[in-house]
C-alpha cells in the first residue's frame, strides 16, 4: 500500500486543472492516474478551435489547451501514472490500480478527485432497430479514428444527434471529403451549442432536421442506409413522414453520460437527473474526501468551465485534507419549472466561497423568459433571458453575503419565469 | 476423401465435431461465416433448460434432459460460464394456476428432476422483484444459464485441437449423394466424405431436401432481444418464464453468466433466414411483456438489441439420425429451443452413432480438457496482481467497461480457431461487450487485430468480409 495525500482519478482536463489547483494551494503530495498512453483525455482529439476563451482569452484547439495544462503539471513536478486503469475505489479511500511496470497498485488517500470524463450513449441506448452492420459509430469514436489513428469512418454520412461532437465531426467529414447529408435530431431544438450549427452545419449547408429521427438502419454487413422520419410531440415516429436515405456509416451524437461505475463502487450517491454524484458548495460528494468535477460531475459545453469547476474541487481536497471543511448544516438549492438540476445541490454558507456558480440546464427551449432565484419566499434575481436552451449550460452566482444577511435560510429556488 | 463433414459450426455442429474428434477420422466442418458461433448460436437466451416444456416422448424432451444433466460437467471441462441459478415459470392470474400443475407433470413424466409448485407469496420471497400479478409458479432448481458463444467455441477448440479441419468463409452450395460417398460443392471447390452432417440450422432443410425424399420444412423464428447493463444484472436472480404457448417459451427475463440482464425473446415466422433485424414492433412487445413478469424494466440501461433465428421444423421436434432413404446422411435439424441445452446430448447422440457406424477406433492422445481466455474481470485482486507479474500485458486494459486486457486479446487472436474479427473478439474476451458497445475500445482492438493479423486496420472487419470499419482518407490515394 502507497500512501498520498490526494489521489486523482483521469488525467483529462478536469484532473489536470485540479492537480494544478490542488498543487498551488499548498499539498504536493498528489498522484494522477490516467488510463490512456497521453494527459489531455478528450481534448487530445478535439484538433478544432474555440477552447480556451474563458481561460485564456484566446482561441485554441483542444490538444493545444490541454498542452497548457500538462506543461504546468510536468513544471510542477506532480506525479502522474499513464496507461494506468482503476479498478476499485473503496469508500475509505483505497485506490486500486493496474498497470503493466506497477502491476496491481493500491493507494491509501486522504482525498479523491474523481474525474473520468463521460462516455457517449450508444445505439443500444436508443434501441433503433435494424441489422447490427459494421458502420455505426458513435461521433466520438469516428472523431478519433479521424483525427487520431487516421482513418475514416465512411463516404456518406447520416448523424442522429445534434450534440456538440456530431455537428463538429459533420464539418470535419465534409472536409476530408465525406458527403454529410443530415444532421436529424428527435427533439424540435439542437443538443448542441448555436455557434456550432452555425459554424460547422449552416456555413456547409449540411440540413439540420430537427424533429426527426432514425427508424432504422439497413445493411447486413456495412450500414447501406437508414430510413428517417419525423416525430410527433410525444416523440413517436409519423409513418406517412418516412424516408429512406442511403449512407454508409450512420454516426450518434445522442448525448453523454457521466462514467460513474467507479463513484458506484465507492458508494457515491448518484443524481438522477446528471448521472453524477450529488456534490455540494466545496464539490464534496456524498463520501466525505471524495470530490468530483467536470463532465464525470455533469456534462458540460465548455472545457473552460470544467477547468474552474476542478481547481475548485482541488481547493477543497487540500481543505479537506487539512480539516478545514466544516461540516454542519446546508442549504438546498431546489431546482424548479424547467430547471433540470443545479450543481452543486447543496451550500453550506460556512464553506461557501465568497461567490458560488451554480450551473444547470433548462428542460426545454425558452424565449424571453426569466431566470428567478428565491431565498426561501423572497425573490433575489430576475434576469430576463432571450433564450433558454438545453443545449446550452447557464449559470447563475451566489454571493456569500446573501448567507450572512439570512441566518434562517433554509432554502434556494432557482425556476425558469414566464414573467 | 472425409469421412465426415459437417455442415455448420454451430453449437450444434461444433459438438457434433467434438465427440467425433476422440475418434481416428479425417473430419472437415464447414460454414459459410468467418467465425464459429455465427448464426443462431450467437443470438439465443443462453438458457440451460431444465425440460418440463419438451412434450413427453418428444426428441426434443430427451436431448434436453441429457444436455441439461451434462452441461455442468461439460461446462467445468471446457471452462465455459454456467451457473445453475434455476428457473421459474410464472402463473400470471388463477386461472393460470391449473396450467403450472399440467407443466409440472410433464416436467415430472420427462424425468426433470426437484420441480416445485410456488405460491405468490413464495416465489416473491425467491424473487422479491416479480411482479405484483404473479398468482404462482413452477420452480425448477436444475434451471441454468451458459454463455452461448463459449458453449460453441469451447467445443469447436477442443475439435480443432484434435484434428477436425474448420473450413470456414466456405458456403456449401449442392451436396450429391453418390454409392460410397458424398461429394460437397462449396464456393471453395469440392469435397468428398464418406459420411455427411447436416447441422445446418436454418438452412438444414436445404441440404436434407437435396438428399432425401422425406422433406423438411424449416422456418426461420425470429426472436428479439435487450440486453441491459450490469448494473441492473440482479434484478432478478433466477430465469422468469412465463407459461409457455404455441409459439414457445414466451418473453423471460434473466441474469447472464456475465452479470448482464437479458430480456426477450419475441417469436414471429419470418421467410428471409438472414433477416436478424430487430424491429421497434418486437422490441417493444419483449418489453411490455416483460413488465408482466417483474415490476419494471430499467429501460434506461439497455446497452444493445439483437436478433436471432429459431430453425423451427414444421412438425414441432428436433430431427436427429440417419436419414432412412440416405444412408450416412445424418440430419441434426430443426434445432431450435432448447438447442442450445441439447447441442452436448446431440453431439453425444449423434457422435456415437456415428463413430459405431464407421467402426471408428478412439485416439490415445485425446485433448479433452480446455482452458478459457482468462476473465481477468472475475479475478481478485490478489490474482490479478499475480498474473500481470506474470504477464505485464493482463495490466494493459483495453475495453474499460468489461476490463479486458491487451494479454486477452492476444490469447483470443492466437488460439486454436482465433479469432479474425472485432465480433469474434468481443465473444472470446467480451471487449466491446458493455455498456460503451465498443465506442472506446474498438479503435484499439482494431489495431491490435492489425497488428497480430499482420494486417491493415482497413482489412479489419465487424464479423463478415463486407463490414470492414474503416476506409482511407481520400487524400491518401493523391
Amino acid at each position: 500500500m502507497i500512501n498520498h495525500d490526494i489521489v486523482i482519478i483521469g488525467g483529462g482536463p478536469a484532473g489536470l486543472a485540479a492537480a494544478i489547483s490542488c498543487y498551488e494551494n499548498g499539498n504536493q503530495d498528489i498522484i494522477i492516474l490516467e488510463r490512456d498512453n497521453s494527459l489531455g483525455g478528450i481534448l487530445n482529439q478535439c484538433i478544432h478551435n474555440g477552447f480556451g476563451l474563458h481561460t485564456f482569452k484566446e482561441e485554441l484547439t483542444g490538444p493545444e489547451y490541454a498542452a497548457r495544462y500538462v506543461a504546468k503539471v510536468q513544471s510542477l513536478g506532480i506525479d502522474y501514472r499513464l496507461n494506468t486503469m482503476v479498478i476499485d475505489i473503496s469508500k475509505d479511500k483505497v485506490v486500486s490500480s493496474i498497470n503493466e511496470t506497477d502491476g496491481l497498485m493500491q493507494i491509501q488517500a486522504k482525498a479523491i478527485i474523481l474525474t473520468m470524463g463521460c462516455r457517449e450513449r450508444s445505439r443500444g441506448a436508443l434501441n433503433i432497430p435494424g441489422y447490427r452492420p459494421a458502420g455505426i459509430f458513435s461521433a466520438g469514436t469516428a472523431q478519433r479514428y479521424v483525427n487520431i489513428e487516421g482513418y475514416m469512418p465512411g463516404r456518406q454520412i447520416v448523424i442522429l444527434g445534434s450534440g456538440d461532437i456530431g455537428l463538429i465531426m459533420a464539418r470535419r467529414l465534409t472536409l476530408e471529403g465525406a458527403l454529410v447529408k443530415m444532421v436529424c435530431e428527435i427533439m424540435p431544438y439542437s443538443g448542441g451549442l448555436k455557434r456550432n450549427i452555425v459554424q460547422c452545419l449552416d456555413d456547409y449547408n449540411i440540413p439540420l432536421r430537427l424533429n426527426h429521427t432514425v427508424t432504422k438502419i439497413f445493411g447486413k454487413e456495412r450500414v447501406t442506409g437508414v430510413m428517417v422520419s419525423e416525430v410527433d410531440a410525444f416523440r413517436q415516429p409519423i409513418p406517412s413522414t418516412e424516408e429512406y436515405v442511403e449512407c454508409d456509416t450512420l454516426l450518434l451524437s445522442v448525448g453523454l453520460i457521466p462514467e460513474n461505475e467507479l463513484s458506484r463502487k465507492a458508494e457515491v450517491a448518484i443524481n438522477q437527473k446528471t448521472q453524477g454524484p450529488e456534490v455540494d458548495e466545496s464539490l464534496s460528494t456524498s463520501i466525505p474526501g471524495i470530490f468530483a468535477a467536470g463532465n464525470v460531475l455533469h456534462v458540460h459545453d465548455l472545457v473552460d468551465y470544467v477547468s474552474m469547476e476542478a481547481a475548485l474541487a482541488g481547493k477543497n481536497a487540500v481543505k479537506y485534507v487539512q480539516d478545514l471543511l466544516k461540516t454542519g448544516l446546508s442549504i438546498v438549492i431546489e431546482s424548479k419549472n424547467g430547471v433540470r438540476y443545479t450543481v452543486p445541490g447543496t451550500i453550506n454558507p460556512d464553506n461557501a466561497e465568497d461567490i458560488t456558480v451554480v450551473r444547470f440546464r433548462t428542460s426545454d427551449v425558452y424565449r424571453d423568459a426569466y431566470l428567478s432565484v428565491y431565498l426561501d419566499d423572497e425573490r433575489v434575481m430576475h434576469l430576463k433571458k432571450r433564450i433558454l436552451t438545453p443545449g446550452e449550460m447557464e449559470q447563475i452566482v451566489i454571493p456569500k453575503k446573501w448567507f450572512a444577511e439570512r441566518p434562517n435560510l433554509k432554502k434556494i429556488t432557482i425556476m425558469v419565469e414566464k414573467e | 476423401m472425409y469421412d465426415i463433414i459437417i455442415i455448420g459450426a454451430g453449437v450444434v455442429g461444433s459438438s457434433i465435431a467434438r465427440v467425433l474428434s476422440k475418434y481416428k477420422l479425417k473430419i472437415a466442418v464447414l460454414d459459410k461465416e468467418v467465425d464459429i458461433c455465427e448464426q443462431t448460436s450467437k443470438a439465443n437466451s443462453g438458457i440451460v433448460h431444465s425440460g418440463y416444456d419438451a412434450h413427453v416422448g418428444s426428441m426434443k424432451a430427451k436431448m434436453n434432459l441429457r444436455g441439461s444433466k451434462m452441461m455442468e460437467k461439460l461446462c467445468q471441462e471446457l471452462d465455459v460460464p454456467y451457473r445453475r441459478n434455476g428457473s421459474m415459470v410464472l402463473a400470471l392470474s388463477l386461472e393460470d394456476l391449473p396450467k403450472l400443475a399440467i407443466l409440472k407433470t410433464q416436467g415430472d413424466t420427462n424425468g426433470v428432476e426437484g420441480l416445485r409448485i410456488l405460491t405468490r407469496d413464495e416465489a416473491i420471497k425467491m424473487e422479491p422483484n416479480l411482479s405484483n400479478e404473479v398468482a404462482g409458479a413452477l420452480f425448477a432448481p436444475t434451471g441454468g444459464i451458459v454463455d452461448p458463444f463459449k458453449l460453441t467455441i469451447a467445443a469447436a477448440e477442443i475439435a480443432f485441437q484434435n484434428g477436425v479441419e474448420f473450413k470456414l468463409k466456405t458456403k456449401v452450395i449442392d451436396v450429391e449423394k453418390h454409392d460410397d460417398h458424398f461429394v460437397v460443392f462449396t464456393d471453395k471447390g469440392e469435397l468428398i466424405t464418406k459420411v455427411l452432417v447436416n447441422a445446418a440450422g436454418v438452412y438444414a432443410d436445404d441440404f436434407n431436401n437435396q438428399l432425401s425424399a422425406h422433406k423438411l420444412k424449416i422456418t426461420p423464428r425470429k426472436g428479439e432481444y435487450c440486453l441491459f447493463d450490469k448494473q441492473v444484472g440482479n434484478l432478478v436472480d433466477k430465469t422468469i418464464f412465463q407459461l409457455p404457448t404455441n409459439l414457445g417459451k414466451g418473453v423471460l427475463v434473466t441474469p447472464t453468466p456475465d452479470g448482464n440482464l437479458l430480456v426477450g425473446p419475441t417469436a414471429n415466422d419470418i421467410i428471409d433466414k438472414d433477416d436478424i433485424s430487430t424491429t421497434a414492433e418486437g422490441l417493444k412487445s419483449v418489453v411490455d411483456r416483460a413488465k408482466k413478469s417483474v415490476k419494471q424494466i430499467p429501460m434506461g440501461f439497455v446497452i444493445t438489441a439483437f436478433a436471432g433465428l429459431r430453425a423451427t421444423e414444421q412438425n414441432g421436434d428436433f430431427v436427429i439420425g440417419e436419414a432412412a432413404d440416405v444412408p450416412n446422411f445424418y440430419n441434426a435439424a430443426g434445432i431450435e429451443s432448447p438447442g442450445l441445452t441439447s447441442a452436448p446430448a446431440i453431439g453425444e447422440y449423434l457422435g456415437e452413432m456415428i463413430s459405431q457406424k464407421l467402426h471408428a477406433v478412439a485416439k490415445s492422445d485425446y485433448v479433452k480438457i480446455r482452458k478459457d481466455t482468462v476473465r481477468f474481470e472475475s479475478l481478485s485482486l490478489a490474482e490479478k496482481a499475480a498474473i500481470i507479474k506474470e504477464n505485464p500485458e493482463y495490466g494493459k486494459i483495453i475495453c474499460r467497461c468489461e476490463l479486458v486486457t491487451l494479454a486477452q486479446i492476444k490469447d483470443a487472436i492466437h488460439r486454436p480457431l482465433g479469432a479474425t474479427t472485432l465480433d469474434g473478439i468481443k465473444r472470446r474476451t467480451r471487449a466491446g461487450a458493455g455498456r460503451c458497445q465498443a465506442g472506446f475500445c474498438s479503435p484499439r482492438v482494431i489495431e491490435i487485430l492489425a497488428k497480430e493479423l499482420h494486417l491493415d486496420p482497413r482489412e479489419i472487419a465487424k464479423n463478415d468480409n463486407n463490414s470492414v470499419m474503416l476506409i482511407e482518407f481520400d487524400k491518401d490515394s493523391l
